[in-house]
């Protein structure tokens, strides 16, 4: 690695320790990124001669707090009037930079800055494009490519959402224990919203949308050294960690979707599944059942199995049955379909999603699903109108292109129309 | 002589590497054992999960608790281990400051011999 890159590795992994703090420090999200900024430009200049601090993250907090400071003091010489409270604030906080560094206080502050990043008066698109920004450090740039938009535009997404943050007052006082196990919540439901945000806009494993995943799945981790007690957190971790773990396997040469059960298992990241499926133990020792750990298990039966008939389908019905009882949706429904499918047929399940049909009548999968059933039943017919509706419904090409497929393999069927055993 | 050499790195460090990062250490750290294990001197080597991934075991005069997370909070944390067969305390050094040559992550490397030592059958 050339010197400069670990630099940039250090800077990287010191960012949300370091944001945090100068954010508790000024209390404004544009202060402390500058102030940050400030610190890793002298860090660049100054760390290669000197080589790297003993702690970089303390460094740069202690470096980007004192430009900050002196840019305070330039402003509030131009304006009228200091702003009082804030300056004596400042003069409290020099004298006992020592001991907060130490501290376990960079907990809270690191939990802060996701959860500014996590307010939920912000939609997901711009929790997610703040939180790659402010936490992760990527460059607009950067983040406008995973979403597949103009620079400016997205520069504009996040100058939003920040005048929203700053509308909405940040959270200062240290978190009680109930504060903080909401701040939990919402940060995770924004890391996992980053996550899927890459996964479901990937069409390949070099993909921009990949970096997404693994920014969420590095965030997951470090919420797991800060708070290594959480079985949500250790749940969300393992999904995220298992789902990212078929990245090679879920595409083919042409970027179409290849499905779980056709998918080559040789290829699936086993160091990442073995980490999650780790983490999945660990969790279910607490006895306190989650959504997110919940959907790690279903993961995991999926990453258990070494071929697809040995998966146990009949306990990820039950895992989806009781996640159906958490949180009661129909795509969760239609999800424990797919289980009773494999357990009991086609016919069952489609009984099991025809009522679903208002509900999710503008959801891909629903009729992606539907077709499946039809078409496993012999009902080319009603297969074909099924896959119709969902061609019409993908987000992406790669979607499209597997419902192409799938019409085209129904062009080949013959026509026989009701009455067929299930082809296997 | 045996000893076990032990890396101890920044946990938030190395898993900021970028999966080619990570690969390429791997790499150049399997460079430096092979050498080793050529001459027929390199013991196991384990790389350890993430430490978010341990439990920790502790007892006391009564009883036993077992509690989420490794032993100890320190910003270092222990990453992986070798053992590895030396004619000197000198070689043992030698081959931890390959080691660390080939790891871009500021951390350290304890040498310690070893006062017990049984090869097991365990298929890798």
């Amino acid at each position: 690695m050339t010197d400069t890159a670990w630099i940039d590795l250090a800077l990287v992994s010191a960012r949300p320790q370091a944001v945090g703090a100068l954010l508790r420090y000024f209390r404004n999200l544009d202060t402390a990124e500058e102030a940050f900024q400030e610190a890793c430009i002298r860090a660049l200049k100054t760390w290669p001669k000197s080589g790297p601090p003993r702690d970089p993250a303390a460094w740069l907090i202690f470096v980007g707090r004192n430009s900050g400071i002196d840019k305070v003091r330039r402003q509030s010489r131009e304006t009228a009037l200091p702003p009082e409270e804030m300056l004596s604030d400042l003069e409290d906080q020099e004298s006992d930079l020592a001991d907060r560094l130490d501290g376990a206080q960079y907990r809270d502050d690191i939990l802060r800055l996701l959860f500014v990043c996590s307010n939920p008066a912000l939609p997901a698109t711009q929790q997610i494009a703040l939180a790659l920004r402010i936490v992760s450090g990527l460059s607009v740039k950067q983040i406008a490519r995973a979403f597949l938009v103009s620079e400016a535009a997205m520069e504009q997404r996040i100058t939003r959402a920040k005048s929203r943050v700053a509308a909405a007052g940040l959270a200062f006082e240290t978190p009680d224990a109930a504060d903080r196990a909401d701040r939990l919540a919402a940060v995770a439901t924004m890391i996992y919203l980053v996550f899927n945000e890459g996964y479901s806009a990937m069409n390949g494993p070099e993909s921009v949308s990949a970096d997404l995943c693994e920014e969420a799945i590095r965030l997951g981790r470090l919420l797991l050294q800060l708070f290594p007690a959480e079985p949500e957190i250790m749940g969300l971790t393992a999904l995220m960690m298992i789902q990212h773990s078929r990245a090679r396997a879920r595409f083919d040469a042409d970027g179409a979707v290849i499905l779980l059960e056709d998918q080559d298992r040789g290829l699936w990241d086993r160091p990442l599944i073995n980490e999650a499926l780790a983490l999945i133990d660990r969790a279910m020792r607490h006895r306190q059942p989650g959504a997110y750990q919940i959907q790690a298990a279903i993961a995991a039966l999926h990453a258990r199995a070494e071929r697809p008939e040995d998966t146990d389908w009949a306990q990820i019905d039950l895992l989806y049955q009781a996640l159906e009882r958490l949180q009661p949706s129909p795509v969760i429904t239609l999800n424990r379909a797919v289980a009773v499918s494999k357990r009991d047929g086609p016919q069952a399940a489609l009984a099991m999603i025809e009522p679903l049909a208002d509900k999710l009548s503008g959801y891909f999968y629903f009729h992606g699903l539907s077709g499946h059933l039809l078409k496993q039943l012999g009902k080319v017919r009603e297969a074909r109108v099924a896959f119709d509706h969902a061609i019409a419904l993908a987000t992406n090409a790669a979607e499209c292109a597997y419902i192409r497929m799938q019409l085209d393999k129904l062009g080949e069927e013959p026509g026989i129309e009701s009455g067929r055993a299930e082809k296997r | 002589m045996l000893y076990a050499v032990f890396c101890y790195n920044q946990e938030d460090v190395t898993s900021a590497w970028s999966k080619e990062q990570d690969e390429k250490v791997m790499r150049d750290l399997a460079a430096v054992q092979s050498k080793y294990a050529e001459a027929g001197r390199l013991g196991p080597v384990a790389r350890l999960q993430p430490t978010a991934a341990a439990m920790t075991l502790r007892h006391s005069h009564r009883e036993t608790i077992v509690t989420d997370g490794p032993f100890a909070e320190t910003k270092e944390q222990l990453l992986g281990f070798y053992v590895v067969d030396c004619a000197s305390l000198d070689e043992a050094l030698d081959f931890a400051r390959d080691l660390s040559s080939a790891n871009p992550a500021a951390g350290s490397y304890e040498i310690r011999p070893l006062a017990l030592y049984k090869p097991s059958e365990l298929a890798s």
